[in-house]
């Protein structure tokens, strides 16, 4: 499957599906992407679950980190890969060998990070990938919020969105 | 989905110019875009105002900064020239402070083409000097005199896609490929062209700049500009854009490149540039271009079409000396016009009058439907007479090079019926036997 662009509906679909996002390479300095795209997450509403083998113990915004996948209690419906492109193949295949133990079903690579080989065996596995992408962008982008920033979500509706709480 | 159909998210021009970035207001169900003349936006509590200084979430702080209404012109310019992102702000001028800001330092340079509108060469040559910012005026028709420009201060390379007044095309590919190769962004002032004649990013530009004052509102209401960022340009390709790509001083050393990716040029500007800078758009004024580019296509078709009538018959005329423009088949640039502006070649373009100044003062005080004044891309047509007013302030030699000589006449066509306007400058050229 191509992975240069995603439709919408598929993006729509896997933000909407997903509670839990275990972040791995999460960082707790507050001007890091990744804390960034935490705190948004969070404040969305999604369980967060900072994967740092260097902080393990500690909290980040509140949430404990954990020193590997393996480690997390409990179901973690999407994995946030904040590592680069080589790196995130491991990463995939330790995924692989805890998917349904732990209910995972996406593997997300963030902005930059695109591991084609890696993607493939993820998908060969049934779990559904997305790369080069960042799910905070994505939210904002097709819930009319990046567009504040004065960005193309390349969202063009004449449907009225409806309110969600929060 | 090839690469133009991924900027553009598969809808054709018209559908964004009327769509893009004004989806129903969510709370009400307005459909028009509602004026917010609001200057501050209430947080729902201390983290989520933290959030928000720290750009750590989607948001309003202050009208300086972002305002709904601005930002669905930002995103319909953005969709529109086929850019990540847009920054609006007060005028074409701040634009281009705004767009030079967010990578110049004391002692940098840059490029920009000779024949600019004069405006724009008293910017850069004279009020960017107080900034120890070195522009270079360069003829950008001849590639190896721009490369022989570049110096390792230079920055950027600055052009305009159809030149005000002279007509003068500039060829973008060419360009961008010495850009390309210098690792510098090149930047186009696509006022005059639009985005519906030219899309400049398609010919490899990073930076789009607009005066939104002129065709892009396009009933001279409202005084605007904007910069569309490609989001293409690696600003980490070296230690030049450190403002973009390294631990920021002006925001707790914030990475813009590292953190917001194809974002960062636009996030900058917003954040830092009309922060510090303070030159807002009038969510008022944003409004009104918003109902200008709702018609933009079809304006712009019917601007070139006037255009070119008149300036067929104004080469054919006794009294004229000579018609800049280059939708003329014998005009130096209607090749360039062929490739860059297929739909027409705009609607500004300058004429010598036979007789010289005198004359061309004459045809001025004769006209009656052009209005005398210093503005272009109305629905009026307009006329002026550069050498003593816009361009004013340029040497003699700089005026020539601009295409802005003595007998120079600019013309700014309208949307009247197109007889009458030829009428009309014909009785006025009568006149001055």
């Amino acid at each position: 499957m191509s992975h240069d662009t995603y439709p919408n509906s598929q993006i729509r679909r896997i933000l909407g599906n997903t509670q839990t996002i275990a972040m791995v390479g999460a960082s707790p300095k507050w001007n890091r992407p990744s804390y960034f795209a935490m705190k948004y997450l969070l404040e969305k509403g999604y369980q967060v679950v900072p994967i740092n083998p260097g902080h393990a113990g500690e909290t980040i915004l509140g949430q404990r980190v954990y020193a590997s996948l393996a480690d997390v209690p409990g179901p973690v419906h999407m994995v946030d890969i904040f590592r680069n492109s080589e790196a995130a193949g491991a990463v995939v295949d330790e995924v692989i060998g805890l998917a349904k133990d732990k209910d995972i079903r996406t593997i997300w690579m963030q902005l930059g990070v695109r591991n084609d080989a890696a993607a493939a065996r993820a998908e060969a596995a049934g779990l559904e990938v997305i790369m080069n992408r960042c799910p905070k962008i994505e939210f904002g982008r097709l819930n009319a919020e990046l567009s504040w920033g004065g960005f193309d979500s390349k969202v063009i509706t004449a449907k009225r969105r409806r309110l969600t709480a929060g | 989905m090839d690469d133009t159909s991924k900027r553009t998210g598969g809808y054709g021009f018209e559908t964004r110019m009327i769509h893009a970035g004004s989806q129903p207001e969510p709370v009400t169900g307005a459909r028009q875009t509602p004026i917010f003349q609001n200057t501050s936006y209430v947080f729902y509590d201390s983290d989520h105002a933290a959030s928000l200084f720290n750009l750590q979430t989607f948001g309003f702080i202050y009208s300086r900064l972002t305002n709904p209404t601005v930002a669905v012109l930002e995103e319909r310019l953005a969709s529109l020239e086929g850019g990540r992102g847009a920054t609006c702000c007060a005028s074409g001028h701040a634009a281009q402070i705004l767009t030079f800001f967010a990578f110049m330092e004391p002692g940098d340079a840059f490029i920009a083409s000779n024949r600019l509108y004069g405006g724009s060469i008293t910017q850069f040559g004279k009020t960017f000097k107080k900034f120890d910012w070195t522009c270079h005026f360069v003829d950008v028709d001849d590639p190896d005199a721009v490369r022989r420009a570049l110096t390792p201060k230079c920055k950027a390379i600055f052009v305009e896609s159809l030149a005000n007044p002279g007509g003068v095309v500039s060829d973008l590919e060419a360009l961008s490929a010495i850009a390309r190769e210098a690792e510098i962004p090149l930047i186009v002032d696509n006022t005059l062209a639009t985005p519906y004649l030219c899309q400049p990013i398609d010919w490899g530009a990073d930076l789009v700049v607009h005066s939104t004052t002129k065709f892009l509102s396009g009933n001279g209401t409202s005084v605007g500009g904007a910069v569309v960022d490609s989001g293409r340009f690696d600003w980490s390709v070296s230690e030049k854009f450190s403002s973009l790509s390294a631990p920021e001083p002006a925001y707790h050393g914030l990475n813009f490149q590292e953190t917001f990716g194809d974002m960062a040029f636009t996030t900058h500007a917003h954040a830092v540039g009309l922060r510090d800078l303070g030159p807002a758009m009038a969510p008022m004024n944003a409004f009104l271009t918003l109902l200008g580019t709702e018609t933009l296509s079809l304006r712009m078709e019917r601007h070139c079409e006037n255009a070119q009538r008149v300036a067929e018959f104004l080469a054919s005329h006794p009294k004229v000396a000579w018609v800049s423009y280059p939708g003329l088949k014998n005009d130096r640039y209607h090749e360039l016009a062929q490739k860059y502006l297929p739909k027409g070649a705009g609607a500004v373009f300058t004429f010598g009058v036979a007789g010289g100044f005198e004359a061309g003062l004459k045809v001025v005080e004769s006209v009656n439907l052009f209005s005398h004044l210093a503005n272009v891309g109305d629905a009026r047509s307009l006329i002026l007479h550069p050498a003593s007013t816009t361009h004013r302030q340029l040497s003699d030699e700089q005026r020539q090079a601009a295409g802005a000589g003595d007998e120079v006449l600019r013309l700014s066509i309208g949307l009247e019926t197109a007889e009458d306007l030829i009428a009309d400058l014909d009785q006025a050229l009568t006149a001055t036997a």
